[in-house]
């Protein structure tokens, strides 16, 4: 990921981003139960599935850190963390606004998917308290890595809570048969899904860059006390 | 505006304001880091000035 220029990643974003908001209100058609509140689906989903994506990463570079040791695996670890809070966050708003036009309420507690998505999104918000609670160092840097670790477990878990609950408030779209939509609101959902991966691999680059432009900063001053 | 229509920019709006935010945090730190060079710099200049 960090071999891509920054402004190459800003640019493929801002396009793909561009089209996908073609696709979502140009292309994709009105779905006949919902209507255009369906639409809240083309950003919520790839938000959520990104989320994920951020945590697994940060789950994978926590992974190297304790077992290859390279240098910078814990900041990178942090920063899909941070990235993964950030989504997480966006996805419990949106499916909020979402269940409140489709099901009356913000939330339902008895839907596993939700229940579980905020343990998820909870569990790695305590990531922060535990990295700045513990002083700077190796130490921290293990700790972290393996709260992390231990984090990725609810991840699976999360994912398939649909098909574990079987609930009928929160449909299975995605099944092993194919997706349960139009090719073309299929189409639209894979633009939007690739433009938010991108989102993330662009603001995962711009924070971490700005992390140890912090780090190399601090090195100089403290070589110039 | 219908519920539906208003919800669903509710939704859109929600991600482009925690865009606009995550911009201007990072702008904002830019804006420090450039400072933190700046008076870095300022002291290495210092420093040549003293020893020459």
């Amino acid at each position: 990921m960090s071999r891509i220029p920054l402004a190459g990643l800003v640019g493929a974003t801002a396009a793909l981003f561009a089209l996908a908001i073609s696709l979502i209100f140009f292309y994709a058609p009105n779905d006949p139960n919902q209507g255009l509140s369906q639409r809240i689906f083309y950003f919520h989903v790839p938000i959520a599935l990104t989320a994920y994506t951020c945590f697994g990463w940060g789950a994978w570079k926590a992974l190297l850190h304790l077992w290859r040791r390279p240098e910078g695996a814990d900041l990178e670890s942090y920063v899909a963390i941070h990235q993964g809070v950030i989504f997480g966050s966006l996805t419990l708003l949106t499916g909020s606004i979402w269940a409140r036009i489709s099901w009356g309420v913000w939330w339902v507690w008895g839907d596993d998917e939700l229940v579980l998505f905020l343990v998820l999104f909870l569990f790695y918000c305590a990531y922060f308290m535990l990295r700045y609670s513990v002083e700077d160092g190796p130490a921290r840097a293990n700790m972290c890595a393996v709260y992390a670790l231990f984090g990725v477990v609810l991840i699976p878990i999360s994912f398939f809570a649909i098909r574990l609950s079987r609930s009928i408030i929160h449909p299975e779209v995605f099944k092993l048969s194919g997706p349960q939509m139009a090719g073309s609101q299929f189409l639209t959902f894979c633009v939007a899904l690739v433009a938010m991966l991108f989102l993330f691999a662009t603001l995962y680059q711009t924070e971490l860059a700005g992390k140890r432009l912090d780090l190399k900063l601090r090195e100089l001053r403290e070589l110039l006390a | 505006m219908t519920p539906s229509e208003k919800y669903t920019a509710a939704a859109y709006l929600v991600v482009f304001v925690a865009l606009l935010a995550y911009v201007l945090i990072i702008a904002s730190k830019l804006q420090r880091l450039e400072r933190d060079v700046g008076e870095l710099v300022e002291k290495l200049r210092e420093r040549g000035l003293d020893s020459g």
